[in-house]
């Protein structure tokens, strides 16, 4: 079934036969053949962003909300050089993209041509894999091959890096089938003795931890029921990285919250003395381990992972386990069913007593004020007036998105979209872009801080052109609060260069761009303004100003263990945290 | 404690090993990139590095690279080139089983009198041949193991020793068994 046609057809064709709906880009030269293909074509629908960064950052969100590839389409030069950020993004948090770049025709590679840049060679080492495609009789090939990279193993992004001359070349086009790629087929399946192995160690734990990570999520929604099913039989607690929330429900009373830097005492503590570490999709990032000799002391790790150079590259595991989480964790849970396991029972109760006295440390709370609006307070109203609804959440990088981590609860996989290790600020608004158009009937928040919403602004002009009513959430300190926050407690509280002056005025410009603006100051107003955001129709930017001098806690501060962590009423201010160190000495 | 940065101190570190590892690969373009950005982008060291396609018909190329790192940062490199998209197979010839090395050196020698007749002596023991003489030089060329060629450099600087070209490492397995 090979049908001659151009390159740029065949690039539609392939998107075509790979099921992709919506493709994220922005035109220029060196892609013009393939927006020619895209206007004479109905069945993808291109999506126009204001920056190519913004097409990759709204093509991770529209992956990670539906587990399908991403797709994006920019020019040769700056359209290329605008997506390496978010490309950088997508390999760091795993996220499966396509992304197709046009270059200059193959006579002028390496001329310094005009929109010409060294492609393949910016982006190799932030992508999977990447191809340029110098030859017609390749080119179908290689697309049906960069969506199968994209997806297969641990995901992450693929660039197509097409010259113009192969895009008005003739070939013929060949369809996704035998399409098998000769090196890259990735172990799904765990080795049963390693998995038998873990659940013996985990029926004579007496202080077991489920740790889990974002893998969860990319293995699919299965996985995330599987998580669900053996928590549940084990008895066992379980934490979750940043990426990792909402593979299990917030709600539940075995759930301890996120961990790590901003994780809560009982998450952290419980790390610190568990015997039986079992870490499902996680890798240790430095986040969450803190200091690496003082990490989980006296823990046996089990470690599942589909990338096997996760596997000790920061803390060594005991048992590793290279495979698909869901397939291990289906195997785990037929084999502590057919064994009979049972957890210690007794063991268990001492454990699950020893985190209730933890959890009474209330690690969340902090002092509520009637005059102004604690962000903390901001988020939980958030929270209660979306809570039931068909909502997801993104959002930028910063004190907001870790107090959306810990107060926001997360019930469902892939409803929660955030920059974890690349910590890009500006993901959030593209990101909601990308999710709403994939949901166009859903809530869509991105919960924002006033500095990193001005890094990717431009992309309400998208949301407003496409009637996609994405809620931005401003938490707006005049601050770049992280920032503040590390400067405060590193750096004398000299706060060079991190406060947000000149301000635009947030309402006006949400009305200048055709949105809708809101402003709320008053903690007595919130609910009302939170019920009209929601009730809008439309792109709304909501600037809800709240205490510039609020910091985020509890911390792991530098270097620290999780036994060490600094708590919100432990220190009035973070700087006393520090030189007095009997108070965060656990 | 590390009071200045918000990142863990380096853990106390294991003994640095040397290693020998054999890379099946794509003779596809880029891929020699993909090894080198790899080892350059995550701050490993190459002491030395070979390339050259080995199967035509397959379009295989082996690389061979020796490296230094504690075990874990060795096995980090093993899964990360394992990681490589055109990479078929990564195969350390250091634990792997009994390996043998070699490498091949081109040495220039100038001189007059008796270093000059010195250097031939050395050159014959060390079984080092002669590929090009001239009445003020000779080109010697050597195969070994790394060790030799270096003791076999040493002892030729002090008889006129001024240019050296070496291939790097080239490693194969002892036995029947292949790779």
């Amino acid at each position: 079934m090979s049908r001659e046609m151009t390159g740029a057809e065949m690039v539609i064709e392939a998107l075509a036969d790979q099921g992709v709906e919506h493709l994220f880009g922005y035109p220029g030269g060196a892609v013009l053949p393939i927006y020619d293909a895209l206007f004479h074509q109905q069945r993808v629908h291109h999506i126009l962003v204001r920056h190519e960064q913004g097409a990759v950052h709204a093509a991770e969100g529209y992956a990670r909300s539906t587990g399908k590839v991403g797709c994006v389409l920019v020019t040769s030069g700056p359209g290329a050089t605008n997506a390496v950020t978010g490309l950088t993004d997508a390999l760091m948090d795993s996220v499966p993209l396509v992304v197709i770049t046009g270059q200059v025709p193959t006579h002028l590679i390496g001329n310094d041509a005009f929109q010409e840049c060294d492609t393949v060679g910016i982006t190799r080492p932030c992508t999977k894999h990447n191809y340029l495609v110098k030859n017609i009789a390749d080119l179908a090939r290689v697309l049906h091959e960069a969506f199968y990279v994209a997806k297969t193993g641990r995901p992450g992004p693929v660039v197509v890096d097409i010259p113009k001359d192969i895009q008005f070349a003739k070939g013929l086009y060949q369809g996704p089938k035998n399409i098998q790629h000769k090196t890259y087929q990735p172990k799904v399946k765990g080795d049963l003795e390693r998995i038998r192995a873990a659940v013996e160690l985990m029926r004579h734990a007496k202080r077991p931890l489920f740790y889990t990570g974002g893998g969860v999520i990319n293995s699919g929604k299965a996985a995330s029921q599987l998580l669900r099913e053996i928590v549940k039989l084990t008895g066992f607690p379980i934490t979750s990285t940043l990426m990792g929330l909402g593979a299990f429900p917030a709600s539940d009373p075995q759930w301890l919250g996120m961990l790590g830097m901003h994780g809560t005492y009982e998450a952290n503590l419980a790390m610190h003395d568990c015997d039986v570490m079992i870490c499902v999709g996680a890798r240790f990032d430095d986040r969450i381990t803190g200091r690496l000799d003082a990490f989980a002391p006296g823990s046996r790790k089990i470690h599942i992972d589909i990338d096997p150079s996760s596997i000790n590259k920061n803390v060594k595991a005991e048992i590793p386990i290279i495979g698909d989480c869901g397939h291990v964790l289906e195997d785990m849970l037929r084999l502590w069913r057919t064994g009979a396991a049972a957890a210690d029972k007794a063991a268990m109760a001492a454990w699950w007593k020893q985190i209730a006295q933890w959890r009474a440390r209330k690690s969340l709370a902090y002092k509520n004020s009637k005059d102004i609006i604690k962000p903390q307070y901001a988020i939980e109203r958030l929270y209660a007036a979306t809570k039931g609804k068909d909502v997801y959440i993104t959002t930028e990088v910063g004190q907001h998105q870790m107090w959306a981590a810990q107060l926001y609860g997360f019930e469902e996989p892939n409803r929660w979209m955030t920059s974890g290790g690349l910590g890009t600020m500006g993901y959030g608004l593209p990101a909601a872009v990308g999710v709403q158009m994939a949901h166009p009937e859903a809530l869509v928040i991105d919960i924002a801080g006033e500095a990193s919403i001005l890094m990717n602004m431009q992309e309400m002009s998208t949301a407003v052109q496409y009637r996609l009513p994405v809620k931005v959430f401003i938490l707006n300190n005049q601050y770049m609060g992280m920032v503040r926050q590390w400067q405060e407690l590193l750096h004398g509280g000299r706060y060079s260069q991190s406060y947000s002056d000149a301000l635009p005025d947030f309402v006006k410009l949400a009305e200048a761009y055709h949105a809708v603006g809101i402003r709320c100051t008053n903690p007595a107003d919130l609910d009302a303004a939170i019920a009209e955001m929601i009730n809008v129709n439309k792109p709304v930017i909501f600037d809800c100003v709240v205490d510039q001098s609020e910091n985020c806690f509890p911390m792991i501060p530098s270097g620290r263990a999780h036994n060490e962590m600094i708590l919100g009423d432990a220190a009035e201010s973070i700087e006393d945290a520090v030189t007095e160190e009997g108070k965060m000495m656990v | 404690m590390s009071s200045t940065t918000h990142y863990p101190a380096a853990t106390v570190s294991q003994a640095v090993e040397t290693h020998t590892l054999a890379v099946i690969v794509d003779n596809e373009p880029g891929v020699l990139a993909r090894v080198i950005g790899l080892f350059s982008g995550r701050g490993y060291n190459i002491d030395s590095l070979t390339v050259s396609e080995t199967e035509h018909q397959k379009h295989l190329s082996r690389i061979t690279i020796v490296t230094r790192g504690t075990p874990m940062v060795i096995e980090q490199i093993k899964h990360q080139l394992e990681r490589l998209v055109p990479v078929h197979r990564v195969v350390d010839m250091t634990i792997a089983g009994p390996a043998i090395e070699r490498e091949l050196a081109m040495v220039k020698v100038r001189g007059k009198g008796e270093s000059r007749v010195e250097a031939l002596r050395l050159a014959d023991a060390f079984r080092a041949r002669v590929i090009d003489a001239s009445t003020a030089s000779f080109v010697f060329e050597i195969t070994g193991g790394s060790g030799k060629i270096e003791q076999f450099i040493a002892l030729m600087i002090p008889l006129g020793l001024v240019e050296i070209s070496r291939t790097g490492v080239v490693a194969i397995s002892r036995g029947p068994e292949t790779m």
